[in-house]
């Protein structure tokens, strides 16, 4: 794979997870369990998908076919997909809907402020432009799985509930194949081992201090970051991209 | 030909979309402006936040702006680094917001809301810091929801980035 490609590849795999994650955060708009988190969870995906348009019209201009943000979003199918399966996993319950976000978060913020070091000038700067929202992010999962966990009986089961049934997804985020480990050599993506502390640390703590129970790191379900999806991906783009699909090149 | 001071005088009547109160001067989102041999205006601007949708509107209406005045060419840059933060919000633009009912950010050394602490935000309405934060992520991407315990008055904050 050429340096051109892998620098194609790495950027996608990062707009692939925030575009993914901001689809599911907009499919709470209007059902959101309150008005507040209503919002909450439209401004983040507003936050996601803007971080995704920097990185997709950066792939598209590295990979210089003349592929924009639109082309990149909605007409690639669901193999040439490199979000992590963590992303792509349905909203479900609200405990759900916030532990994915969180464990998301808790890796996206060290990752963000990492890469705003990187030796590639701009998707430094589009971290730079992130790091500050991923704050806020982090913030706003970790609240939530804090008042869940150390709730009420109900709540406490349920967001235990939504930990070991996403905690499986997680190691996808880590997953570093010979494209990210040359990247790491050039100065141009962090190490994930360091991104995987950072993880940890947080996880630990807010954990503690939400009463729950931290999974054991068993079966890890990866592939993501090579096209291989769980079957949800597949409902969410052909409910995304139906539009460009059957009517190529609308616009509005 | 219009002088890059004619110029920095007409961006002053292009509002933020969503905060009509300020302009993108006030604002502080405008980085560079740079007129050519041929009057062309170059404006150069950088985001507020990253999916803020105000900003394709801004560009538009910076352009819009300038062509009515009589330039003859304007294009609107969007750069992203240096990263924009709430401290580029000039004096004028905080006061405004103020009276407009927006409580201005705090300075981002004082970002305690990240560190778990409430910031002290005083209601715009009627100046009083027994205030809560009910919702970090308010009606924009850049304000958060606050309630006045004095007034009782909910309103919004433009919150530290
Ligand atoms: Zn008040």
């Amino acid at each position: 794979m050429s340096q051109q490609d892998a620098l194609f590849t790495y950027t996608l795999r990062q707009a692939d997870d925030l575009l993914i994650l901001s689809h599911r955060l907009s499919e709470w708009c209007g059902h959101g369990p309150v008005l507040e988190e209503d919002i909450a969870l439209t401004n983040r995906a507003l936050d996601h998908i803007g971080e995704a348009r920097n990185l997709y019209t950066y792939a598209g201009q590295v990979e210089g076919k003349g592929r924009d943000e639109d082309a990149l979003a909605y007409l690639r199918n669901e193999r040439q997909f490199v979000n992590t399966k963590l992303v792509e996993q349905p909203n479900g319950d609200y405990a759900h809907t916030i532990v994915r976000s969180f464990l998301f978060d808790a890796y996206h913020l060290p990752l963000a402020e990492a890469l705003t070091k990187s030796a590639d000038a701009q998707l430094a700067a589009i971290a730079a432009k992130a790091v500050k929202e991923a704050q806020y992010h982090v913030k706003h999962s970790s609240d939530w799985l804090i008042r869940f966990g150390d709730g009420t009986e109900e709540s406490h089961r349920r967001a235990q509930e939504a930990l070991d049934n996403l905690w499986t997804y997680s190691g996808d985020l880590f997953v570093m194949d010979a494209v990210h480990q040359d990247f790491v050599k050039a100065g141009i993506a962090p190490d994930l081992t360091k991104i995987k502390a950072a993880f940890d640390a947080t996880v630990d703590r807010v954990l503690a201090e939400a009463t729950l129970k931290r999974p054991a790191d068993g079966f890890m379900a990866t592939g993501g970051r090579q096209g291989k999806h769980s079957e949800h991906l597949g409902f969410i783009l052909a409910e995304m991209q139906y539009l460009q699909r059957a009517y190529p090149g609308a616009e509005w | 030909m219009i002088t890059k001071d004619r110029i920095l005088e007409l961006l002053d009547y292009v509002k933020d979309p969503e905060i009509p109160a300020i302009n993108v001067l006030e604002l502080g989102v405008v980085r560079q402006v740079e007129v050519e041999a041929d009057g062309k205006a170059i404006v150069t601007i950088t985001p507020t936040y990253t999916g803020c949708p105000a900003m394709d509107v801004m560009a538009a209406d910076i352009k819009k702006e300038l062509l009515e005045a009589g330039v003859p060419a304007v294009e609107v840059k969007m750069s992203l680094s240096p990263a924009w933060t709430t401290d580029w919000i000039t004096e004028t633009g905080k006061r405004k917001l103020k009276e407009y009912g927006i409580a201005p950010p705090e300075k981002t050394a004082d970002i305690r809301a990240l560190k778990g602490e409430q910031p002290v935000v005083a209601c715009p309405q009627c100046g009083s810091t027994n205030t809560v934060m009910l919702s970090a992520f308010g009606s924009t991407a850049c304000k958060a929801l606050w309630k006045c315990n004095d007034c009782l008055e909910p309103f919004d904050q433009f919150k530290c980035l």
